[in-house]
């Protein structure tokens, strides 16, 4: 009847909710075959997941519902068989890893057992369940896999808690392999040595690999090839070098537009005078080392990015310099006067110079708040700035500079998307007039498109306004595009600055050569260079 | 694991101290006890007399320090209504209270957990909606209140359980009934909430992805996770029935801490009012230090 390992033919799916029905996915088919890697490319919203946890028996019902379709392993149709039945599938034949690992493994439990639950509980004796979670914990490279065994997930770092899941997945050698956004929240050089590793558990295995994610750097990376998903409906399949070179869907080629990395670089001019200057800044967390003194100098109307992983110190410099944190040593000179010398009513006073922006805008806009709330609530706390009877005024031309209208002053932070509530924080950093912002991973939650509005809203700022960014970021083709000099952390100390061009073409630190062949570039053949690099890079 | 304990084992025992500065202090605001002690026409040298041989004539630290070292050895003076040693009296009290107390929480905590937990498996339905009910009755419905019906269908209409005292085992079955109540209410809804918050989180889809069965998701991974705060409120209430359970104990006739507190108060017997204090203070205390312990067992994150 058919040939491939999984097909998912017609599949809607609904979702009852409050503000009426959902469409999450709208008669979609793919198919995936064995020792193949497919990638369900979408953002957020368009309904990428949803047929992974049909697949799974994941969607709670209610408030799910699968109106139509069918979901075909080996010919038969998943949907028509019982839940034991498909729990007895579940983990043995087709099995499933995620994206934020630490709230994917139980806390309580130590990760040896949890590894060896997947074994037992279809069927396997302890022992021989145990012995296989030790032999999976050395395979995927956990250091010390015995030891190993009894420890709780909180002590592993990401990486290593993404591997203990794939590891889970694995323990009984399943047909399918569904990996939903597997790297997104990992490191960059510790997501190109993920992707490697289940491509090499795939050649060993030849398990089918489902690779649900947003980025076309992995799409590039991973896939044989790929399904381009906008509002529940599949827009687009081909292989991703078709897709590169030959896109025909606009939503496809809106994507591949939006992806960073490909435009002009900046030149940094030389001349104006220092605003900020920080020298020595030091940070210690009772013995443990954030940062080992850094110093550097950022000039008005400047973009200066500050990369690195996570643990490199690049948010402890701006937590440092605004004094949401005290630093153990060092100064921070703002256009002459030491920031880090201030009493907290005169930095109170300077806080309007100098203003942050959030990574996420969900977390930092207060929702029992409205726009109009959030943003005259700077004009509250330094009433010098504006009279009130022209914050009305005020309030809906700032929402206009951020590309939003006037009327959304009313409405409250749930009532936007991501992208909308952080051109709201942008807009209330914006109502102090400052001189520097602080951008904390500011687009790193949003999607690509979203992303490159965003990025291009700030530059369209910078440009009229002069005002100089601190564009604290992991995602380097976004610093490519944006930044005019960057600064590259790793352990709490700068090991290379320069302008984003050498930064870029000439990287002389190990790590940036590092950082910038572990990125991912949306160009399959690109790509496939970079790779070639790595394991060139790897091998010495 | 052990830094933790001690860490809070050394903050209890300030508040413990704290307590014992301020009911040294506040009894001697209640007035000169020997006015409150000695009889009203008692003559003003028997008045000097009382101060003389009690102390109260000497500093106040003085005063404090003989006390705190009276503490130490378990010496709060006699009872003056039984003429025994005040902590001899509270300590008998205390047994009965303590056996009250531990087996109306271990019924509370299992019926809660059951009930609760079945109800979050079936969240909006039927079971669920009858539990709801259930226990919003059971955490407002006033102690006196469902005290008085117990006895009045229960004792006096069926004849079926004695009014009050102690003796045999039907004594117990009223006011462990009434006492369960309350806390049963509270419990139930915390152990559902929690449990609706833990079959929704990731690492419950991660043990379905793996096929894991029904039951082991639910009584493995779910209820060791949603137990942590269930714990907190669990501590809550047994603390209040350690207190003593006033109002019940002092329906039935039950000879428990809080019946002899209000019986003292009454009484006026000072002595056996502090050592009340500092006994179930104590017990307290030591309850805290096991829901430390438990919170530990359960959750590794915080032996660290």
């Amino acid at each position: 009847m058919t040939d491939h390992l999984l097909e998912v033919r017609d599949l809607s799916v609904q979702f009852h909710t409050a503000q009426g029905i959902v469409r999450a996915v709208n008669g979609i088919s793919w198919h995936l075959d064995r020792g193949e890697t497919l990638a369900i490319l979408g953002e957020s919203g368009s309904g990428k997941s949803v047929s992974a946890s049909a697949i799974m028996n994941l969607i709670d019902m209610p408030p799910g519902e699968i109106t139509s379709g069918e979901i075909l392993f080996e010919g038969r149709d998943l949907l028509k068989a019982s839940d034991e039945e498909r729990r007895r599938l579940n983990g043995k034949r087709i099995s499933m890893i995620f994206q934020d690992p630490l709230g994917h493994l139980n806390p309580v439990y130590p990760v040896g057992w949890q590894i060896a639950e997947t074994a037992m509980a279809h069927g396997r004796g302890k022992a021989e369940a145990y012995d296989r979670a030790l032999a999976l914990m050395e395979r995927v490279g956990i250091p010390d896999a015995r030891a190993s065994m009894g420890k709780y997930p909180h002590q592993f770092s990401g990486g290593q808690r993404q591997r203990l899941m794939i590891a889970m997945a694995l323990a009984l050698k399943p047909d399918i392999l569904i990996a939903d956004e597997p790297t997104t929240a990992l490191d960059v050089t510790v997501q190109a040595e993920v992707l490697s590793l289940l491509e090499e558990l795939q050649e060993e295995t030849g398990m089918g690999l489902l690779l649900i994610t947003h980025d076309l750097g992995v799409v590039a990376e991973a896939a044989d090839r790929a399904v381009v998903m906008e509002g529940g409906l599949v827009v687009e399949t081909g292989t991703p070098r078709e897709l590169y070179h030959n896109a025909t869907h606009p939503y496809t080629r809106k994507l591949l537009a939006a992806a960073p990395g490909k435009g002009a670089m900046r030149e940094p001019e030389d001349g104006p005078e220092a605003i900020l200057e920080v020298r020595d800044l030091k940070k210690d967390y009772g013995g443990f080392e954030a940062l080992k003194g850094v110093s550097f100098d950022m000039h008005a109307g400047e973009t200066l990015a500050v990369v690195g992983e996570s643990g490199s110190g690049k948010s402890t410099i701006a937590r440092l310099v605004l004094r949401l944190e005290e630093a153990s040593s060092g100064t921070a000179r703002w256009k002459g006067e030491d920031l880090l010398t201030k009493s907290p009513r005169q930095m109170g006073k300077l806080r309007r110079q100098l203003q942050m922006v959030f990574q996420d805008p969900t977390q930092s806009l207060n929702p029992h708040m409205s726009v109009f709330q959030i943003i005259s609530e700077a004009w509250v706390i330094h009433p010098d700035i504006l009279p009130k009877a022209r914050w009305p005024e005020r309030v809906a031309e700032l929402l206009d500079q951020v590309g939003l209208s006037p009327e959304h002053a009313k409405r409250y932070p749930h009532q936007f998307s991501g992208g909308q509530r952080q051109r709201i924080a942008i807009a209330r950093a914006l109502a102090l007039e400052p001189d520097l912002i602080i951008c904390d991973e500011a687009v790193s939650a949003l999607d690509v498109s979203i992303q490159a509005q965003v990025i291009d809203l700030l530059g369209k700022l910078r440009d009229e306004l002069g005002i100089a960014f601190l564009f604290i970021a992991h995602d380097l083709p976004v610093v490519r595009d944006f930044a005019d000099r960057v600064l590259v952390m790793q352990r709490g100390e700068i090991v290379e600055q320069g302008s984003v061009r050498q930064i870029f073409e000439q990287p002389c630190a190990p790590y940036t050569q590092r950082l910038l062949a572990a990125g991912l570039d949306s160009d399959p053949d690109v790509q496939a260079d970079r790779r070639a690099a790595r394991l060139a890079l790897a091998g010495n | 694991m052990n830094g933790m304990l001690g860490k809070r084992a050394i903050s209890s025992l300030v508040s413990l101290l704290a307590l014992i500065v301020l009911v040294f202090f506040l009894s001697r605001l209640t007035g000169d006890p020997a006015a409150l002690y000695l009889p009203v026409d008692a003559s003003e040298a028997m008045r000097e007399n009382f101060r003389e041989i009690h102390g109260l004539n000497d500093p106040v630290i003085v005063q404090f320090g003989r006390y705190l070292g009276d503490l130490v050895q378990l010496d709060f003076g006699e009872s003056l209504r039984k003429a025994r040693p005040a902590i001899d009296v509270v300590l008998e009290a205390f047994v009965w209270t303590l056996w009250l107390a531990l087996i109306t929480m271990t019924l509370v905590t299992v019926a809660a957990i059951i009930v609760g937990s079945v109800a979050a498996f079936h969240v909006g339905r039927p079971f669920d909606r009858f539990a709801s009910v259930l226990s919003l009755i059971g955490a407002s419905a006033p102690d006196f209140w469902i005290a008085i019906i117990g006895i009045v269908v229960f004792s006096v209409s069926f004849g079926w359980l004695p009014t009050s005292g102690t003796g045999t085992i039907w004594h117990w079955i009223l006011p462990i009934s009434v006492l369960f109540v309350r806390p049963f209410g509270l419990i139930l809804q915390v152990v559902r909430g929690s449990m609706i918050t833990a079959l929704g989180s990731p690492y419950v889809k991660t043990a379905r992805a793996k096929g894991v069965k029904n039951r082991p998701v639910i009584f493995v991974h779910t209820l060791r996770n949603a137990m942590l705060p269930v714990i907190t409120v669990i501590g809550d209430q047994a603390a209040a029935l350690l207190n003593g359970a006033v109002v019940v104990e002092t329906i039935f006739g039950f000879p428990g801490v809080g019946k002899l507190m209000i019986d003292s108060i009454l009484q006026r017997d000072f002595n056996v009012i502090l050592a009340a204090i500092m006994v179930t203070a104590v017990a307290i205390f030591i309850m805290n230090i096991l829901i430390d312990i438990a919170y530990a067992l359960l959750d590794p994150r915080i032996r660290t």
